[in-house]
């Protein structure tokens, strides 16, 4: 580990164990969130968010693709998402890195699971489906990325439009209506250094702290996970966060635009 | 600039009125926001037509990797990058492309030349472009917000840099072509000046015209080059102004 994070690792663990954060937040509370959804004509759909200092853009475009071999009559989806350089000076020009990578499965991950979007009537043709593609930009980076960008894709999906399809293409710029959407899926990050674990980590908290733990809920249901850092969550944190989830959910989703 | 000719060719200029109502003198409109990013030294947002661009600025900071170091001068390091979703047209790829190399070649050689460089020896100068909505007119855009962005990260300049694109559109030149423009046009040419002195900084070109045609673009442009001065230095001076706590991207809703 850095010294720098030895020291951001010294500080962090000095506030939890006085039962406070750097921010004098809760341990359970988010930083204020800011969200802009339809701010882009080209995309199909298109949302900014801030979480505190962080922000993110997630813009959507529907295309004519192949199915997969396997899935003949279902739509494609994919997602990406790119750690601009401008975000930070951490992150650097190139191929798609590690992080980039986990970020964009993950995000994928929730909605994906939860089945929000009916691939199957994307079918057009024997051998055409439309394809939907989620791009997530990562604009400006303090910490916790994961409930940014996923909070982004999915205020980007809830302003989608469905594209005008004609004899097999898309009529770029006419609509048919809106995505239909089945549920709102949002994540919930939170962070842990030794027994402490607190909600929505800052860049800071990030670089103290032994691992952290997303959870993509539906209102009901959780629907995807993941577990990062080399530190260990017991059985009991899990099913706990896991309530704590489903109802930090409900702020999360009153924040999007309706379904 | 972005697509070839295909198509059926519009009427381009009626009445000395464009496709978009304006007059061959008239720029779109120009909007540029200033410090709109937390961890970027610099940075600016704006909005030109409906070119959506946002520039971020690191620097000057230690030159990696070490072999790209001069013992003289900061090295200038620009990307200029679309977004997949920023296009009209279908979903983009993602990562550099032989056009966006170009272009970010370009624009860097253009910022050479006015930042003072050679006060910041071993270090590199850093510019960030990302196209978030592209309508024609990209690079110049990006240039005159990576001016603000470098003016925010308080890089040292000679002068502030601007750009703008003029066409020949049905026998006649205008300025700032908007994306039909530069689809159907028969000439197009974005250029970058150091307003202070006129020096051209960026020059590019292709169609085809005669040398009282250049003289004229070079008359629009540097008119349009004056207007597009003053709204950077206004995005600079709002910074100052009217602080604002909270840095962030607040992009207007349209239509």
């Amino acid at each position: 580990m850095e010294p720098i994070n030895e020291i951001k690792r010294d500080s962090l663990q000095a506030f939890l164990s006085a039962g406070r954060r750097a921010d004098n937040r809760g341990m359970y509370d988010y930083r204020k969130i800011v969200v802009q959804p339809g701010i882009l004509q080209n995309a199909d759909g298109s949302a900014i968010v801030s979480i505190g200092k962080s922000q993110v853009m997630a813009g959507i475009k529907f295309d004519i693709a192949k199915p997969f071999p396997d899935r003949p009559k279902e739509g494609v989806l994919s997602t990406s998402a790119e750690l601009l350089p401008l975000a930070s000076h951490l992150f650097e020009i190139g191929p798609p890195s590690d992080e980039s990578i986990e970020l964009a499965r993950v995000v994928d991950r929730g909605i994906r699971s939860a089945n929000i979007i009916d691939l199957s009537s994307f079918f057009i043709e024997e051998d055409k489906v439309l394809a939907v593609y989620i791009d997530v930009f990562i604009l400006d980076h303090d910490g916790n990325l994961i409930d940014a960008a996923s909070l982004g894709a999915m205020a980007a999906l809830l302003a989608a439009r469905m594209p005008k399809v004609e004899k097999g293409k898309i009529i770029r710029g006419e609509y048919t209506g809106r995505l239909p959407l089945k549920d709102k899926v949002v994540t919930c990050t939170f962070g842990k250094l030794g027994e402490r674990i607190f909600l929505d980590p800052t860049l800071d908290e990030e670089k103290g702290m032994d691992c952290r733990l997303t959870l993509a809920t539906t209102p009901v249901h959780l629907c995807a996970a993941q577990k990062g850092g080399w530190g260990a969550f017991s059985e009991k944190d899990v099913l706990e966060l896991t309530n704590v989830s489903l109802e930090k959910g409900k702020e999360l989703r009153a924040l999007l635009p309706d379904l | 600039m972005m697509g070839g000719n295909a198509g059926n060719k519009p009427a381009l200029l009626v009445d000395g009125k464009r496709v978009d109502g304006r007059g061959v003198e008239d720029l779109r409109n120009v909007k540029i926001v200033a410090r709109v990013l937390n961890d970027a030294d610099g940075s600016a947002y704006i909005e030109w037509g409906k070119n959506k661009i946002l520039a971020g600025v690191y620097g000057p900071s230690e030159c990696i990797p070490r072999h790209d170091q001069s013992l003289y001068r900061s090295v200038v390091k620009c990307r200029y990058n679309m977004a997949p979703f920023s296009g009209m047209e279908e979903h983009g790829r993602s990562g550099p492309n032989r056009r966006s190399k170009e272009l970010s070649k370009v624009i860097k050689e253009a910022f050479e030349n006015v930042i003072i460089s050679e006060s910041y020896p071993k270090t590199q100068i850093e510019i960030y472009l990302e196209v978030l909505q592209s309508d024609g007119g990209t690079r110049c855009a990006a240039v005159t917000a990576a001016a603000v962005a470098l003016a925010d990260a308080g890089i040292p300049m000679k002068d502030m840099v601007n750009a703008v694109a003029v066409c020949k559109i049905d026998g006649k030149m205008a300025v700032d072509p908007g994306k039909e423009e530069d689809n159907f046009g028969e000439s197009d040419m974005p250029i970058a000046f150091s307003p202070r002195t006129g020096d051209v900084l960026l020059f590019q070109m292709d169609g085809l015209l005669t040398p009282d045609e250049l003289a004229e673009g070079f008359r629009l442009a540097r008119n349009a080059s004056g207007k597009l001065r003053e709204i950077q230095v206004a995005a600079i001076r709002k910074v100052y102004d009217e602080p604002r706590e909270e840095r962030f991207l607040v992009i207007e809703k349209k239509q």
